[in-house]
């Protein structure tokens, strides 16, 4: 088990009539090579629960353990922990500051430690697995596109050569080309170098898409938590809950109703095509 | 980090003090504390403190949250408290080393502290039944025979309630961009002098750029909507005295009257 939470409670603002739970009683285990997918309506604790994962956030209950160790106990290097497990917050893009795209993205391996030589090496790097190209290396990061902006900042977390990657939102307010291409290279960067990835998301689809686990947070507690196929059956009660199921789902349940035989609980555009087409090759049946 | 402060002090409940209006609030405040300076005997202070503990039981805000207040001024009153008590010259009571303890020092001292004390009372318990827009508007009401002699009235109040309100806005600004800098191994605590200046600008360079991009689109949302200065604006919630405020300021002249009367008698 890489990052694992036992009974994690978050208090905010504790003894004040400004108090608010934010995390009740959290369990959660999350496994070397994951991709996981984080969903649940804005205030229900996604954000807290994600800042105890690197230690930003000191739980008021619980532990929260890295590889077996309590990140919290006495000697324990959170620095270290921090680069290990990256944290890219909603709207990266704001953190920027340094002068050129190539220095800020040396910020982190530099406060790692490592030479300049060698984080210049991890910032081209990490720079270009995101798809900034060379040529931009030297302008300022306030001139560029929010779109590339994202990417910059995204790649200052990648270069710290992070296990774990946590991304809030990563895709807020890109348009669909930009969304599909910042994922794209999350899922790269899953596959090619088996970094974890948790992806918190608003969005269904993107979710049912790439993760291969969903956990679904609401007040503070985690009613569910499996693959996408098996959270997204509970659709009717994620509703009361202010989240919904992918729009395919919803379209396959309704064919399912109009007597077609296929699969309700795809998730996915392609898993509904696969099922929709298997159905008509066996000719229109209605059960 | 920041999670504890929050704006202003305002403690949101429902009281005859939170119901009051604004202006009235803000001259009981001046008035009582015009008459804390005047008061100068026993009576006198014991009147001030029933009149105190009567308001604060009305306010239904807990006593703690006023205590808050004090805290910040312990130093203060220790200090005062301590030159009172030594340096007055008058009838000895006993002393040491150089240091000489008199009657009328101690006396000094004591009224001295209770000034103080009740002083931070009762303006905490101004801020903590009046939100800061309220007290703005109150204060721009209170203020507008001013505007007769060109002071911009209403604009500084606009701005204060606009620099109120980005308070903790920029607080929690502060503490994300602190937390994402963080997460990329920036260290804010260790180091000499010059090392934490230093670490300073992976967050001062994003919160001004994030602190101009914000006040430049509120300048175009309040352009949007024709803001045009106080001319001829009108309000939202225009204040407008209803009987309790008739009353209370009837009640505030009663205890203003009265505290004057201690102070000529002595009391």
């Amino acid at each position: 088990m890489l990052i694992e939470l036992k009974d994690v409670s978050y208090v905010y603002s504790k003894d004040t009539v400004y108090e608010v739970r934010a995390l009740d009683h959290v369990n959660l285990g999350i496994e070397e090579g994951q991709f996981i997918g984080i969903i649940g309506h804005t205030g229900s604790g996604k954000s807290t629960l994600i800042q105890h994962m690197n230690g930003l956030m000191k739980p008021t209950e619980g532990q929260v353990l890295y590889e077996g160790e309590d990140i919290w106990g006495e000697k324990y290097n959170l620095k270290n922990l921090r680069t290990s497990v990256g944290l890219v917050f909603q709207y990266p893009e704001n953190q920027l500051f340094e002068t050129d795209v190539l220095t800020d993205v040396m910020f982190g391996p530099k406060n790692k430690g490592l030479t300049p030589a060698e984080a210049e090496k991890r910032a081209r790097a990490a720079l270009l697995s995101v798809g900034v190209a060379e040529k931009y290396f030297t302008t300022s990061p306030f001139e560029l596109s929010g779109g590339q902006k994202r990417r910059v900042a995204i790649a200052g977390v990648l270069a710290m050569d992070p296990k774990v990657l946590i991304l809030d939102e990563p895709t807020a307010g890109l348009d669909p080309q930009g969304r599909d291409e910042i994922l794209g290279q999350i899922r790269k960067l899953h596959r090619e170098r088996g970094i974890t990835i948790v992806l918190v998301s608003h969005s269904m689809e993107d979710v049912a898409e790439y993760a291969e686990r969903i956990i679904v947070v609401n007040d503070g507690k985690i009613p569910f938590d499996g693959a996408p196929r098996e959270v997204f059956s509970h659709y009717k009660e994620l509703e009361t809950m202010g989240l919904a199921a992918p729009e395919i789902t919803y379209v396959m349940h309704e064919l399912r109703e109009r007597g077609f035989p296929v699969d309700v609980n795809a998730s996915t555009v392609a898993e509904a095509k696969e099922s929709i087409l298997k159905d008509l090759k066996g000719g229109i049946r209605r059960v | 980090m920041f999670k504890d402060i929050t704006l202003g002090q305002y403690y949101p409940t429902d009281s005859i003090l939170h119901k009051l209006d604004p202006r009235v609030k803000f001259i009981g405040t001046i008035a009582f504390i015009i008459a804390l300076f005047l008061i100068k005997g026993p009576v006198g202070y014991g009147f001030a403190t029933v009149v105190l503990v009567t308001l604060i039981r009305l306010s239904k805000v807990p006593f703690k949250f006023m205590v808050r207040g004090m805290k910040a001024i312990a130093v203060i009153l220790v200090i005062t408290m301590l030159f009172n008590i030594f340096l007055t010259p008058g009838e000895k009571l006993f002393s040491f080393w150089i240091l000489t303890v008199t009657r009328e020092g101690v006396e000094t001292a004591v009224k001295m502290a209770v000034r103080l004390i009740y002083l931070v009372i009762g303006s905490s318990l101004m801020t903590l039944t009046t939100t800061p827009n309220q007290l703005t508007d109150g204060m721009e009401a209170l203020f507008a025979p001013l505007k007769k002699v060109h002071v911009p009235v209403h604009e500084i109040s606009m701005m204060m309630s606009i620099a109120l309100r980005f308070i903790p806005i920029l607080m929690e600004e502060t503490d994300k961009i602190m937390k994402a800098q963080i997460a990329r191994g920036a260290d804010f605590e260790s180091g000499n002098f010059i090392s934490r200046i230093k670490s300073m600008v992976p967050l001062l360079v994003p919160l001004f750029v994030s602190a101009f991009r914000r006040a430049n689109d509120l300048a175009m949302a309040m352009e949007a909507r024709c803001y045009h200065g106080g001319e001829g604006r009108t309000q939202m919630k225009p204040l407008i005295y209803a009987g309790r405020d008739r009353i209370a300021y009837g009640l505030i002249l009663l205890f203003f009257a009265v505290c004057v009367a201690f102070a000529f008698l002595g009391l």
